[in-house]
């Protein structure tokens, strides 16, 4: 079983889009993740029939019994978080600063602090409208712990691919460059880095593949909207090159992409012509790299 | 005033609205632009800049000492991380996956983990011809994106009193980063797609600013694309719409190239104008 993961660094370049056409394409040869726990998408245009919904817990969050609590104030000296407060006289935990370090409880004399596990969000296990199963999460407004509920997200489509012998895991990725993007990457057999050719699509782009490089994993990337900008294309193209990516594909700039998703329909089952035979010489490259 | 921009998912143009509304409010105000997307800044692609300051960033992570530690335990017992491990004789500490608690460190008994600094990221202090703007940029590897926000943050507070109009560009999403960037905004405004991304993300983003007790609105990007969904909803939930910046592929090419654009054209110019004359009005101090 081969694990895909999209990501771009920066958001809006179509990833989404690009990913669930993947999806289609690969059609019941793949289990679809999508990891962009924070801004998940991926439901718009699979259409999923949730099959199993879960609580995720992850993390604690400390409370304080009014009841047994003298007020001595360690808790409030020891907290790095600034999540001790005290209203009105009474030490109470802010529950959005609080960072379940535990360090209150255990320094407390009167055992005032129990730590509770966290509810970070839900996660499901769903049929998508092409009858493949597609693992999708909701994280909790303000949580922490996106990593580890898109770890999560991961390893469950993961074991599926293994339980129902798919040959393909295909994630859609976190953004940005820190902790669930971490989690979207490591155990990835392939990257495909979706950018476009504009100032910041460059910078992004190589700051996340300085991240992928740590992870040692094979990439390719996809210029999206690559006529918005020949220059910016140029060194992008460049860019790959000597980074030995694999360029996999130009896309042009098409407001069918904003139409398709207008009408919850991933591109390739909208669009019947040039756009389509794109994404699908990308998907069968993937696929030829990865044998 | 503290105004903070944010959006349920990135790419939505937040940095657009952020530099541009910097630079339009610098016109006649004191302004600073503070780029808390530390995880890919970009505000500074878009302006011309000189560098002023610059500071590097460390987060307290505790380092052991053999020689002094009894291998009691304790220090993995109370990480609530894992980020620091007994492996055999030796104790074993991942900088990245450190919350700098102190709990380890404190509660060492022989004081065998003293706390050091580790690098987060970079701190730079930027002036425009018009305009201070402060960007944190967070160091490839490190997990942690929340610590260098609130020392970001802590900056902005030391260095610029009460008469200059800061704006936050934030980091996408709804988790820990955003909501540390938010919380001390007069006023937040949300950018969004009127496309079914940016409806289902800006409906989470709008629950976020509902339980956090803000006064925000909404600015529709793209206007023109996809449907009127995200305007229905706003009508009916009495939220308020600041302004709506028109699809123009003439947009997408000067954001390509790094470009303002509220000089360049003037629709743009009159929704940045409808935006502060909203937040001022609405907004004392
Ligand atoms: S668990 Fe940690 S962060 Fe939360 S209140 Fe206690 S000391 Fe502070
Ligand atoms: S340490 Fe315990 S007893 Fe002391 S103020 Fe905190 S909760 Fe109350
Ligand atoms: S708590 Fe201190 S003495 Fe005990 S194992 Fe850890 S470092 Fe060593
Ligand atoms: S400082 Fe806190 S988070 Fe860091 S290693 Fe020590 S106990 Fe763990």
């Amino acid at each position: 079983m081969k694990e895909i993961v999209v990501i771009s660094g920066k958001g809006g370049t179509g990833k989404t889009s690009i990913t669930a056409s993947f999806a289609v394409l690969a059609g019941k040869s793949a289990v679809i993740a999508d990891c962009d726990v924070d801004a998940a998408d991926m439901h718009i245009l699979l259409d999923p029939n949730n099959l199993k919904t879960e609580d995720f817990f992850s993390g604690e969050l400390a409370i304080i019994d009014e009841n047994i609590c003298t007020q001595c104030g360690k808790c409030f000296d020891v907290c790095r978080f600034d999540a001790v407060e005290i209203i009105e006289n009474k030490h109470t935990i802010n529950k959005i600063s609080c960072e379940g370090c535990g360090y209150c409880a255990r320094v407390c004399p009167v055992n005032a602090i129990t730590n509770i596990p966290l509810n970070v969000g839900k996660w499901f296990i769903a049929n998508t409208r092409h009858q493949q199963p597609l693992v999708h999460a909701k994280l909790g407004i303000g949580s922490d712990n996106s990593g580890k509920l898109v770890a999560h997200v991961k390893n469950m489509a993961k074991e599926i691919a293994d339980q129902y012998n798919r040959p393909y895991v295909i994630v859609d990725g976190s953004p940005g460059v820190g902790c669930p993007v971490v989690s979207s990457l490591s155990g990835a057999n392939y990257v495909v880095l979706v950018t476009e050719p504009t100032v910041s699509g460059l910078h992004d782009l190589k700051r996340v593949y300085e991240l992928v490089k740590k992870f040692h994993i094979k990439a390719g990337c996809i210029i999206n909207k690559f006529d918005l900008n020949s220059q910016k294309t140029t060194e992008i193209i460049e860019f790959l090159e000597n980074e030995s990516i694999e360029h996999l594909g130009n896309l042009p700039y098409n407001e069918a992409f904003t139409k398709a998703m207008t009408e919850c329909k991933t591109i390739v089952e909208f669009d019947s012509g040039e756009i389509t035979n794109i994404i699908t010489k990308v998907w069968e490259k993937v696929k030829t790299t990865l044998t | 005033m503290k105004i903070a921009i944010a959006s349920g998912k990135g790419g939505t143009g937040k940095t657009t609205l952020s530099t541009n509304l910097a630079s339009y409010l610098s016109e006649n105000n004191k302004v600073v632009l503070c780029d808390l997307d530390v995880e890919e800044p970009n505000s500074a692609l878009f302006l011309k800049t000189e560098i002023i300051h610059q500071e590097k960033k460390y987060k307290g992570i505790p380092e052991w000492n053999k020689n002094t530690c009894t291998l009691c335990g304790n220090c993995q017992e109370v990480c609530n991380y894992h980020a620091v491990i007994q492996l055999g004789d030796t104790i074993m500490v991942f900088p990245e996956l450190c919350h700098s608690c102190y709990a380890c460190s404190d509660l060492c008994p022989t004081n065998s983990l003293p706390m050091i600094n580790n690098e987060t990221g970079t701190l730079t202090h930027f002036k425009t011809n018009t305009f201070d703007f402060v960007e944190s940029r967070l160091k490839i590897g490190e997990e942690q994106a929340v610590p260098l926000i609130k020392q970001t943050l802590k900056y902005i507070d030391n260095n610029f009193s009460d008469e200059f109009h800061k704006i936050y560009d934030s980091p996408p999403g709804t988790s820990c980063p955003v909501i540390e960037s938010t919380k001390n905004a007069d006023f937040v405004i949300l950018i969004t797609e009127p496309t079914p991304f940016g409806f289902n993300d800006v409906k989470i983003a709008i629950e976020t600013m509902k339980a956090l007790n803000k006064n925000f609105g909404i600015v529709i990007n793209r206007y023109g694309v996809g449907n009127d969904d995200v305007i229905n909803y706003c009508k009916k939930n009495n939220i308020p719409v600041l302004a709506k910046i028109p699809n123009k592929k003439e947009i997408a090419e000067l954001y390509s190239k790094g470009e303002l654009l509220w000089n360049k054209i003037p629709e743009v110019k009159t929704e940045l104008e409808n935006i502060k004359n909203f937040i001022f009005s609405n907004i004392k101090n």
